[in-house]
């Protein structure tokens, strides 16, 4: 278009930038969190100081089970499947793969709540009832200010808002349907979890280094993204997922964006490479995965739990999203590289874990292994890896907030005893939690009859129905050396003789026992009865395109 | 359709619930409470596995009874049940055994005496629901391996092979016997953890196949987990394996299986798992959950892969022939008694391997009787052995002498479980071990030969350890051993009856037996080999 037509178009009657057309109704689950994210910092500005935390709780709630509620109605009214919609001006798809996800993320993000809430655990600070999260973020951590903060009482309330916003931008990653969209919502999720993982009361060194981790690789990753996406706008002339599907397949150029495209290979090939490191890190794939054991070990374990099963599941959707609407063209290229990260992730996660002495290292270098196993599900390229990957994701994430909570129950004076040595014994002390957390390794482990073996027996027959038979062989070598250090800390829990003097178990409000019983439940019933949950993600397993 | 299989599983899973739940034991009489609700557990779920042995025809359908149920329609997987003779004998065989295990450990799970650091107080959650938590676990292996054992889809088979391990792990790794010192608690727990680790290599490396199996049937239209539907497709050839996928597909099955068995050289787990468990956990072990992986071999390794096993016939041969001189010798070796009937279960489970892959009727209706004799005379020999550590406090072969000087009872019905150890002609394992050789030498007469060496060391290490433990002068620390009381001689007598009773008369079993096996060796396409002289041609045809 020559610039005296796109004067002579603004002259005209008709309006050139036409008024954006904006779904409410099927963009309201995100509506509902930001909403409720704003409305959450005005609580903080305008609420007074006694009342903000049950303001925050309900709010959060309210809206949290509000936002499931119209993703329920959407889906029943038939969104996602089989009726499939581009929202706001093309840049948001409903689909079926954002429903289920975005369902996955508020149910996860309900239980979060739930054990952001626990104040049972921490002793009294200040004669008030004290939460995992700092006095005053802002102080100096054992400065007069700080001690100050904790001798008043204060918690901080922020923590909830920062929340919303960090689910409301992962209900968005996987459903942005343009790389412009997806990158905002990245930065969305992300900043907010920067912060989050500052915030523990406790080991506040430990705390804020890992936010400082967390933010300069997390930045990077960003700044890999996004350069990525400028490279692709630079090859295809355009940011949507389905216009560079159709300039890859070489499908006959319309636009006038498509015209200018370059179709230069290097910007294609160079720009997805850095689109995929974007993901990869967010992920936690090796090699990107460094980030990972530091920052789930500092963070606040409420927020680790959070991290470790939305975050997950808003990466991989997003990283699904890219690599089946965007690039299956080029899958012949992609694929071989993201065999060997499966590969490497898997064996890497499974080894290190083997070494680790930190329960929450442990999880972290778990949750590195399982990335390697969703990743086999996603090389697969079909809709049964598709299918398989959306359910590994809900059974994954319920496990890991379920194994999350446990850990932040196990306490002896300086906090969380998350040491495995000071773990020895439980199971003869407390026979309850170190059964449930059992459980909840054995489903890591993928040991039938629990949620873990299930997702593993989908993902990785996708991958073999896919042709991946070796990455399957991989996986199940895999599975048994990470099966080795999950006994191992059963052993140490039921097996062992309890020290003297070691942690004890705190005795949970319903908070935090709500949210270990959803995920004990969610773990035997995708163990036991799995068949309604993989008809649901079967028949979400179709994107927008 | 009839539900009696799926009560006879269910009955067990559902008494290993209520066990758990009963109130905790804090003194004697709330303690025997919950042994004698688990005891009458497992006599109802013997009551029914005895009812699906009679009401098998033998001459019937190939599985009897079958019953199935949707479970996870994505992956074509059922929960289907069905019993054949091979898996009515060895259901029956479990649910023989699990009763007299429970009653041979009996006082196995009480407390014991208090931590001295006073860690463990009496009133600790542990130590109050011991109990229930040992009986518990007894039923819920004994539901899994029921499953196993009717279980007619091979996803189902796969999921209760492998979930199998958890209690047993459990039941290894908790309760040990008392013999040992503060030393004892750490071998006990690496014992569990190998068997866990061992067990579930093998286990995933089954799932793997498991899946490829899947997707090669569902590539030719046959999505699903049906064993009868998949083993009518392959022996009809509308469910092509290529040769390199169904060897594949073989070993990865066959190693799970292997492991499970155990087969030389993947044994190790074993001596630990049984020297470290309870008398009534060891017996457990070899008797019963070692009993799913050799006849998972007959079902599903002959079943599916019928090429392949032949393929691999030979090599197994081999295998099984050194497990069976190697356990032997190592036997003999052994200065700790629970470890040297391990070492001799190792031999055996050579016997019974050796006689699957003979790939003769004989040597397969012989391994399948195998199974049952060696489970009961195992049995018995081990319980006894159980009772002796228990009176002496000691698993040392060393720390005995004499002791049929002063308990008499125990020590005649040790040797009547040597004497069945080593196969002698009257009790039962003489039978199978006849048959299993016969079957071998058929077919592969060298290797037949070979093995006839195994009775000669049975005989050494089973008579050397009733001479080293029962005969000579009485040890100290020996003189005031109490005989059998009647709760054990209550578990014993059985016992002892079944081997004398099945070595005079096998009838029963073989004609409950048979039909299924010639139906497995059918679909292996093997006949008997032709034999050199016409004579033993006649003789061989009567006695089938």
């Amino acid at each position: 278009m020559s610039a005296s037509a796109v004067l002579a178009a603004a002259g005209g009657n008709t309006p050139s930038i036409p008024a954006p057309h904006v779904e409410y109704g099927q963009l309201s689950p995100m509506l509902v969190v930001f909403g409720a994210a704003v409305a959450g910092v005005l609580v903080e500005a305008f609420v007074p100081r006694r009342l903000r935390r049950w303001t925050q709780v309900s709010l959060s709630l309210v809206a949290l089970v509000g936002a499931f509620v119209a993703v329920v109605v959407l889906a029943a009214q038939g969104h996602g499947a089989p009726r499939i919609d581009l929202l706001a001006m093309e840049s948001v798809a409903l689909d079926g793969p954002a429903l289920f996800l975005q369902g996955v993320i508020l149910l996860v993000a309900v239980v979060t709540v739930l054990t952001y809430a626990e104040r049972r655990l921490e002793p009294k600070a200040g004669g008030e009832p004290a939460d995992a999260f700092a006095a005053q973020a802002a102080a100096t951590p054992g400065g007069e200010q700080e001690r100050a903060a904790v001798r008043a009482g204060f918690t901080t309330t922020e923590v909830f808002p920062l929340t919303m916003f960090a689910v409301g931008g992962m209900l968005l990653f996987p459903a942005a349907n343009d790389l412009l969209t997806m990158f905002v919502a990245l930065e969305v999720f992300s900043l907010p979890l920067y912060l989050l993982c500052a915030l523990a009361r406790r080991r506040r060194l430990l705390s804020q280094e890992a936010a400082v981790k967390y933010f300069l690789l997390g930045a990077f990753a960003s700044a890999f993204f996004l350069f990525g996406t400028a490279l692709l706008y630079g090859y295809a002339g355009s940011v949507k997922l389905v216009d560079i599907a159709d300039i890859v397949s070489g499908k006959t150029m319309t636009t006038a964006a498509q015209l200018s495209s370059t179709r230069s290979d290097v910007l294609l090939l160079t720009g997805l490479a850095m689109l995929a490191v974007g993901l990869l890190f967010k992920v936690g794939a090796v090699p990107f995965h460094s980030w990972t054991p530091d920052v789930y070990q500092g963070a606040p374990t409420p927020v680790t739990g959070f991290m470790a099963s939305a975050t997950k599941v808003a990466a991989f959707g997003a990283f699904l999203r890219l690599f089946y609407v965007a690039f299956p063209g080029l899958r012949l290229d992609w694929r071989p590289v993201l065999w060997g990260v499966a590969i490497l992730t898997m064996v890497v996660g499974a080894v290190l874990a083997v070494t680790q002495q930190d329960v929450k290292r442990l999880l972290a270098y778990s949750s590195i292994a399982h990335a390697g196993f969703i990743l086999t599900g996603v090389i697969a390229v079909n809709k049964q890896g598709l299918s398989s990957v959306l359910f590994y994701l809900a059974a994954y994430s319920f496990v890991t907030l379920g194994a999350f909570a446990v850990v932040t129950l196990v306490r002896d004076s300086k906090g969380e005893a998350t040491h495995l040595s000071s773990w020895a014994g439980l199971g003869r002390r407390s026979p309850l939690v170190a059964a449930v957390f059992a459980l909840f390794l054995l489903a890591f482990a993928g040991i039938p009859l629990t949620s873990g073996f299930t997702g593993k027996f989908a993902v990785f027959q996708a991958a073999a129905a896919g042709g991946a038979t070796p990455l399957v062989i991989v996986g199940v070598l895999s599975s048994a050396v990470a099966a080795f250090f999950y006994i191992r800390v059963i052993v140490l829990m039921f097996f062992s003789d309890p020290k003297p003097g070691g942690p004890t178990v705190a005795i949970p409000s319903a908070f935090t026992a709500t949210a270990i019983g959803v995920g004990v439940l969610v773990t035997l019933g995708l163990g036991l009865l799995p068949q309604y949950f993989l008809d649901l993600a079967s028949k979400a397993s179709l994107f927008a395109y | 359709m009839s539900v009696l299989l799926t009560t006879t599983c269910a009955v067990p899973a559902a008494g290993a619930v209520l066990t758990a739940a009963l109130p905790a034991g804090a003194t004697e009489a709330r303690r025997r409470t919950t042994k004698t609700v688990a005891l009458a557990v497992s006599a109802v779920t013997l009551a029914l596995a005895a009812a699906v042995a009679l009401r098998f025809d033998p001459h019937g359908a190939r599985y009897q009874l079958t019953e199935s149920y949707s479970w996870i329609r994505s992956f074509g997987i059922t929960f289907s049940l069905g019993v054949d003779g091979i898996g009515a004998v060895l259901a029956l065989l479990t649910a023989v055994l699990v009763p007299m295990v429970m009653l041979a450990s009996w006082h196995d799970a009480d407390p014991g005496p208090a931590a001295p650091d006073g860690t463990l107080d009496p009133g600790t959650f542990e130590r109050r629901r011991r109990t229930q938590g040992f009986f518990a676990l007894i039923l819920a292996v004994e539901a899994m391996v029921i499953v196993s054992f009717y279980a007619t889809d091979v996803f189902l088979f796969y999921v209760f092979f492998e979930a199998m391990l958890i209690p047993m792990y459990f039941l290894i790794g908790g309760f040990g016997d008392r013999a040992g010192g503060p030393e004892s608690a750490r071998q006990r727990s690496y014992a569990a953890v190998k068997f866990l680790l061992y067990n579930l290599l093998g286990g995933l490396v089954m799932l793997a196949a498991v899946i490829g199996l899947y997707v090669i049937a569902q590539d030719q239209g046959f999505g699903t987990f049906d064993l009868p539907t998949l083993t009518d497709a392959v022996a009809g050839g509308s469910l092509k394996l290529s040769g390199t996928a169904q060897n594949a597909l073989f070993l990865g099955f066959f190693f799970a299986f292997a492991v499970k068995a155990p087969l030389w050289p993947l044994h190790t787990w074993l001596p630990n798992a049984m020297g470290e468990a309870t008398a009534g956990t060891a017996v457990l072990i070899t008797a019963v959950v070692d009993k799913v992986g050799t006849f998972a071999m007959l079902r599903f390794c002959l079943g599916l892969f019928p090429d392949a096993s032949k393929t691999f016939a030979p090599a197994i041969l081999v295998l099984s022939l050194i497990g069976i001189v190697y356990g032997a010798l190592l036997a003999i070796g052994q200065k700790d008694i629970k470890r040297l009937v391990a070492y001799a279960s190792i031999s055996h489970f050579g016997f019974i391997i050796m006689g699957i892959f003979a790939l003769t009727s004989q040597g397969q209706s012989g391994a399948t009787l195998y199974m049952v004799n060696h489970g009961l005379s195992t049995a018995a020999w081990m319980l006894v052995a159980g009772f002796l550590i228990s009176r002496r406090g000691s698993r040392l072969i060393a720390d005995y002498g004499g002791v049929q000087k002063v308990a008499p009872v125990l020590a005649g019905t040790f040797l009547i479980g040597s004497l069945a150890t080593l196969s002698l002609p009257g009790l039962a394992p003489f039978v199978s071990e006849f048959l299993v050789l016969v079957g071998t030498f058929t077919r592969y007469p060298a290797i037949g030969v070979i093995a006839t060496v195994g009775i000669v060391l049975a005989a050494l290490y089973a008579l050397l350890l009733y001479q080293r433990t029962m005969t000579g002068p009485v040890k100290e620390g020996v003189r005031s051993m109490p005989d059998l009381k009647v709760r054990e001689l209550a578990v014993v007598a059985p016992l002892v009856a079944l081997t004398i009773l099945l070595g005079v008369y096998p009838r029963p079993l073989t004609d409950l037996v048979n039909p299924s096996v010639d139906a497995t060796l059918s679909q292996v396409h093997r006949t008997d080999p032709a034999p050199a002289h016409p004579v033993a041609a006649t003789s061989g045809g009567e006695q089938k």
